[in-house]
């Protein structure tokens, strides 16, 4: 495969072409380039890019919203290829996410979910209104790594800690990690209520949930086989 | 002359209502199952939870609403007018933190603060009414919102800008009202409060909303919509989108209301924002925010209706140069753009976070703006000749009778806040903060409680105790008054 080919992927992702990165995604099976070569050569340096782009003031929400949308349309084409093949994307984690009860906001959800999927990561959205058993039923559900709970309003984001409390009932609490965001959520609130991080944005919100894998990997480490 | 500021012109406005008439009826408005009767009742098609509302239904529900009404104090005087280019301000509303005037750091309200806030707000006559401004942490939150407009109507005077969290408890709100203003039809006659209800953007006016709405409108008290496209995220980008979703949210919610009880006091408000395309957060004090303010307002004034709109509140975590630029911008363009409740003075952070230091500094920027809207008026029968004819070429226009008799009525005179060079004759003069801090000590020094009629006030109580029990509190939180206390330790 071409350098010119990966490092068009890439540009596709940061250009926020989906028609672009799909047609390329297309053009390298024909030709016979491996899947997850085209995955990590060309499309995931893109996200990086683009990750690195917004962190710098360069790239708005609306450029990393048409990223996430082009690498969802490479990955499209890719993904029914790695199954035929038997193999797998390396998943960065998974995530429930959902807006707290009471709360119907959820565009700030969507793009930590889009973003979180842009970045590997494999991502359940159980949409707003949601009570803290619905998490943990679906944590169990899909065994999670992370739930990530959203709230906008000063009078929902009292039921984050809910959530947090609907986990340690199902005796998941020490399996799932939680993260918590929205406009009026602060990292002393998470601290409050026991969450184990916040992300004042969705950028930070991937950060964030590949801090918390690390996490995650070094507990599991240090525990006896 | 009265000076005012506008931004649309008579053609965008009428392109403005146009398109929001087209919104209403399609994609229609979402509604809850609550006034699908009602809506049905006067002809609007509702399918699949959402209503479309024929532009000549709104229109007779546009044409029915009070032009004018009034929110009136403690004595049933009237104070709050909502009409025509009429001025009020209050303090911003609902915010669970406060930044703590010790530690400059934010920390989640209580009480005691709400109470401080109330006291001061009380000594400014900047302040034309009260809010319930924080929610208090110490207070079970399924009580959270009677128990603030509780502790307003305890050591306040003024009329209460408030708001329900639910749908069941606007109705023990509206009973702490009924027992304050001292009956039902009382209340309806001489209401002290305004009920702000919020449709979720976009174009959908939930459970919780759209009941508020209605059972505002049959118990007679003023409801305020508080319409909050964020342009970009759950409205149009441009601007001028985003002004047509306020209007169909506005024009749709008033639709609902005057179905329920028509001629019942609303105001064509909101709290519109834009979505910053870096952060995903909602700056209040962004000027393409005050912009939406000021154009939202207008299409209201363009149909005749009382107006409202969330300004004067800032960004920055901290009482600093960037929070105050945008709180004076705000308070400014509000006044001149002649909004009759201008709600948000004290916000910060996004409106994440109250400070009481931050109210008593933007009400110096309040009171700019009120001067400023004053114009430049002419006083006498000459502007300056006949002065000119005592003077001649001297300058000595100080000892002039004109001077003495008219310079309280040409110049506002700030507080201490304000550093016109009184404050600081020595190297150690305190800063803008500590001038803050002085003069709320200062402000709260000079405050009394006014209490209500004891029969009145037994029957709060009994109402709060009996109300608050079922949510196990303890006692009353800020409400001294141990001759009320039935049972030893209660308060």
């Amino acid at each position: 495969m071409p350098e010119d080919t990966y490092s068009e992927m890439r540009q596709s992702i940061i250009n926020g072409a989906p028609e672009t990165a799909a047609g390329l995604a297309q053009e390298a099976l024909a030709t016979g380039v491996a899947p997850l070569d085209a995955i990590n050569n060309g499309y995931v340096l893109g996200m990086h890019d683009v990750g690195e782009q917004f962190a710098r003031g360069q790239m708005f929400l609306p450029d990393m919203m048409a990223s996430a949308e082009a690498m969802r349309a490479a990955m499209a084409v890719l993904e029914p290829e790695l199954t035929k093949l038997g193999t797998e994307r390396p998943m960065a984690g998974v995530v429930v996410l959902g807006t707290t009860k009471g709360d119907i906001h959820e565009i700030g959800k969507i793009l930590v979910g889009t973003l979180l999927t842009a970045h590997g990561f494999r991502v359940h959205d159980l949409g707003v209104d949601v009570p803290g058993e619905r998490f943990a039923t679906k944590a169990l559900e899909v065994g999670a790594d992370i739930v990530g709970v959203s709230a906008l309003l000063t009078t929902t984001m009292r039921n984050q800690k809910g959530v947090i409390e609907a986990l340690e009932k199902a005796g998941l609490r020490s399996q799932v990690k939680v993260m918590v965001g929205g406009a009026p959520v602060s990292r002393g609130w998470a601290a409050e209520i026991g969450a184990d991080g916040y992300a004042k944005d969705a950028m930070s919100a991937v950060a964030l949930a590949r801090q918390l894998m690390e996490q995650k990997a070094q507990a599991a480490a240090k525990e006896p086989a | 002359m009265r000076p005012r500021f506008q931004l649309l012109d008579n053609a965008l406005i009428e392109r403005i209502v146009g398109e929001a008439f087209q919104l209403i009826e399609k994609p229609g408005v979402r509604v809850a199952p609550y006034v699908v009767e009602l809506l049905l009742g006067a002809g609007i098609r509702v399918e699949d939870g959402v209503a479309h509302i024929p532009e000549t239904v709104a229109r007779r529900a546009l044409e029915s609403v009070p032009r004018g009404f009034s929110l009136y104090d403690r004595s049933g005087k009237p104070v709050v007018r909502y009409e025509g280019d009429q001025v009020h301000f209050d303090p911003g509303s609902s915010c669970l933190n406060i930044l703590d005037s010790k530690t400059e750091q934010a920390r989640p309200a209580q009480a005691a603060d709400l109470v401080r806030l109330v006291q001061v707000t009380e000594m400014l006559p900047q302040f034309a009414a009260q809010s319930t401004a924080m929610v208090c942490n110490d207070v079970p939150p399924e009580i959270g919102d009677w128990y603030r407009l509780l502790l307003v109507l305890w050591y306040s005077e003024k009329p209460v800008v408030t708001g329900a969290f639910s749908a069941s408890s606007l109705h023990t709100l509206l009973e702490l009202m009924t027992i304050e203003s001292g009956g039902a039809d009382e209340l309806r006659r001489h209401p002290r409060a305004i009920f702000d209800v919020c449709p979720s953007p976009p174009l959908n006016w939930s459970e919780f909303a759209s009941q508020n709405m209605v059972d505002l409108a049959r118990a007679g008290v003023p409801a305020e919509i508080v319409s909050m496209p964020l342009a970009g995220a759950t409205a149009p980008v441009t601007l001028a989108g985003s002004v047509v979703q306020h209007a169909a949210e506005c024009i749709s919610g008033i639709t609902i209301h005057q179905l329920a009880q028509p001629g019942a006091p609303i105001v064509w408000g909101g709290a519109p924002a834009i979505f910053d395309m870096r952060t995903g957060r909602t700056p209040m004090g962004a000027i393409e925010t005050a912009m939406l303010d000021v154009g939202c307002a207008e299409v209201g004034k363009y149909f005749g209706l009382p107006t409202h709109a969330y300004m004067v509140a800032g960004d920055g975590r901290l009482i600093d140069a960037q929070t105050e630029m945008e709180s004076g911008i705000s308070a400014a363009l509000g006044a001149l753009a002649g909004i009759n409740m201008i709600s948000g003075a004290g916000m910060l952070d996004f409106l994440a976070c109250h400070s009481i230091e931050k109210l008593v500094i933007d009400a110096e920027a309040i009171a700019s703006a009120q001067r400023l809207i004053e114009g430049i008026e002419p006083r006498g029968k000459s502007l300056a000749t006949d002065m000119f004819a005592v003077t001649g070429l001297t300058g000595d226009f100080l000892k002039l009778k004109e001077t003495r008799a008219l310079f309280r009525q040409e110049q506002h005179f700030p507080s201490a806040i304000v550093d016109r060079g009184l404050a600081t004759m020595d190297e150690t003069a305190p800063g803008v903060l500590e001038r803050a801090q002085q003069r709320v000590e200062e402000l709260l020094s000079f405050y009394q409680r006014h209490p209500l009629a004891a029969d009145r006030e037994q029957e709060m109580i009994a109402f709060a105790q009996r109300e608050g029990r079922k949510a196990g509190l303890d006692g009353l939180p800020e409400i001294l008054r141990p001759e009320y206390a039935p049972e030893p330790g209660l308060i």
